[in-house]
């Protein structure tokens, strides 16, 4: 399996051991904690960030995203439907409603982000805000 | 069945492989809804990640085999920092009945889940017989 390296893998593995020892705090403590749906996975691209979650058959508009300084917050409800008539022989896909917020290490810039929902996937793109930036200092 | 309970997380389960795969990468097993109408049986598979080309269905041996192969190009150039879920392939198989027919089964995809319709052959669908 080690044929070439796996970096979710190796993240997801070494979180578990860490959040067996205690939550994982590197999005602070309470509502971001893992085991809130949808599932998501954070990346990062030179100062940016991005989010990405899967959200199997829920369309669009029954997904709601705010950004406040630090924090994104994703709500939505996912519906999963079957005629009247239909005798059900195996029901795995959930549904119900979800609210999660995300507390990010900076700060983003509100009226950059973007979101783009394909294929079940939702990315949002959250770019850092510019006064968040690090700024370097010429010495004189 | 209210739309109004609490969302809670399916844990994806890595396929138990039966045959090897030749090519890198995991697989999982899609969540699958399965329930049968008078005319056909409805299957949904959940693959959050597959576009429409990368699925490929098959039947072989009375056995229905879906597999969707995920992007992972577009993972190649950022850095992940913090993960909830693995990211990987999906396959999955069941076993079809004589009761289906096979060349009238369809499939659409929808935000990443793929409806397949197998309809019932003719000789399968139930018939309502009056009483004189």
């Amino acid at each position: 399996m080690a044929l070439f390296p796996d970096p979710f893998g190796t993240l997801l593995g070494l979180q578990n051991a860490l959040d067996a020892f205690r939550r994982s705090d590197w999005l602070q403590s309470s509502p971001s904690a893992g085991g809130s749906y949808p599932p998501l996975n954070v990346f990062r691209k030179g100062d940016d960030f991005a989010l990405v979650a899967e959200v199997p058959g829920i369309s669009s508009s029954d997904l709601e995203i705010q950004v406040k300084g630090r924090t994104v917050r994703l709500s939505g409800s996912k519906t999963v439907k079957y005629p009247e008539e239909a005798s059900v022989h195996r029901r795995e896909r959930l549904q119900g409603r979800f609210d999660r917020s995300i507390t990010l290490p900076i700060e983003v810039d509100q009226d950059r982000v973007t979101a783009e929902c394909r294929d079940g996937i939702l990315a949002i793109t959250l770019p850092r805000a510019e006064r968040d930036k690090p700024r370097s200092i010429r010495i004189g | 069945m209210s739309g109004s309970q609490e969302l809670a997380v399916r844990e994806k389960q890595e396929l138990a492989q039966q045959e090897e795969k030749t090519a890198p990468g995991r697989y999982y097993v899609p969540a699958a809804d399965i329930f049968e109408t008078d005319g056909a049986l409805t299957l949904l598979l959940e693959m959050p990640g597959v576009a429409k080309d990368n699925i490929d269905i098959q039947i072989e041996n009375d056995v229905l085999r879906v597999e969707g192969k995920i992007n992972s190009a577009a993972y190649k150039d950022i850095e992940p920092v913090y993960t909830e879920y693995n990211v990987g392939h999906y396959a999955r198989a069941f076993t079809l009945s004589n009761k289906i027919d096979r060349d009238a089964i369809t499939a659409q995809v929808e935000n990443g889940v793929l409806t397949l319709t197998l309809p019932k052959s003719k000789e399968a669908v139930p018939r309502r017989i009056a009483v004189n």
